[in-house]
């Protein structure tokens, strides 16, 4: 451990603590614990549109593989199917905070949660 | 009936950098074949050699190594030009970039723990870049920037701490 210590100087010290207060900084800002109310889907590059979370649904939106089933149930979502091979979105489960995202890359389809305001608001903290 | 021969004369340096090369590429492999909780969250310990061989042999046979270890392990995995290896190589050169400026700093005060962080957050970026310009073109990814930043701090500081440990060998 002394030798550890004798090895990092007073540099480091001071990248390592301006990083992790960076860090700190970016969840705070890029994090937040507010309910979403909306959704929005986008393909590719176009937006799909925005739904109401509030609202028990299936939706099931065209992509290059395939149809991707996507379910609303309540106040949250999440990728119910997907034809991609690896399910990452499918695994990834329920979203319900602003500012959550679900991607499916090999369809091209992104679910991104928002709320009332705009999402990664400062009024949000 | 005469034989001709090709003979290429390595230099020195040229053993020295197959070897860290190879060294770097078996790292590479091997961490590439355990499951992330999170794709792209790795801890990236094949930089460890190229910050060694950047103290130990300086920048340019560094960015050799680190270039060749992207290349050599892409065709090793069968992922050349895909998503996958762009990303390691915008990542590579983004924090060959940074350790050539950071290179500069004093050594006095700031050792190779201070490189391996700043490495770190390059390669990130990088990466995150081509991230938002080319896989996933819009705002939704800085919901993950949190996630990658903070992997970037630990596993920098520990590649750091763990060079720094080979270097005083």
């Amino acid at each position: 451990m002394n030798k550890l210590k004798s090895q990092a100087l007073i540099g480091d010290i001071f990248i390592i603590v301006t990083s992790a207060i960076a860090v700190v900084f970016l969840f705070k800002t890029l994090w937040s614990n507010v309910p979403a109310s909306q959704l929005l889907i986008r393909q590719a590059d176009q937006i799909i549109g925005t739904y109401d979370l509030e609202q028990t649904r299936e939706l099931h939106i065209h992509g290059p593989l395939g149809e991707s089933h996507i379910s609303i149930e309540q106040g949250k979502v999440r990728f119910k199917q997907s034809p991609c091979n690896h399910q990452y979105c499918v695994h990834q489960g329920w979203l319900n905070r602003v500012g959550q995202v679900a991607i499916c890359l090999p369809n091209q389809i992104s679910l991104q949660l928002i709320g009332e305001k705009k999402p990664y608001d400062s009024l949000n903290y | 009936m005469t034989r001709s021969t090709i003979s290429i004369n390595p230099t020195k340096t040229d053993h020295h950098v197959a070897k860290l090369t190879a060294l770097a590429i078996a790292l590479h492999v091997l961490e590439a074949v355990f499951p992330s909780p999170l794709p792209g969250v790795k801890p990236g310990v094949a930089n460890i050699i190229t910050l060694f061989v950047l103290i130990r042999y300086g920048f340019g046979t560094a960015a050799w190594v680190s270039l060749l270890r992207v290349f050599a392990s892409s065709l090793l995995l069968g992922n050349f030009l895909s998503p996958t290896f762009v990303l390691s190589l915008s990542g590579a050169l983004l924090s060959l970039a940074t350790l050539w400026l950071a290179q500069y700093l004093p050594k006095r005060y700031f050792s190779v723990i201070s490189l391996s962080v700043l490495a770190a957050f390059a390669h990130t970026l990088g990466q995150l870049c081509i991230v938002r310009i080319w896989l996933i073109p819009h705002a939704g990814v800085s919901y993950l920037i949190p996630i990658f930043a903070l992997a970037a701090l630990i596993f920098g500081l520990i590649n750091g701490i763990i060079c720094a440990r080979l270097l005083s060998k």
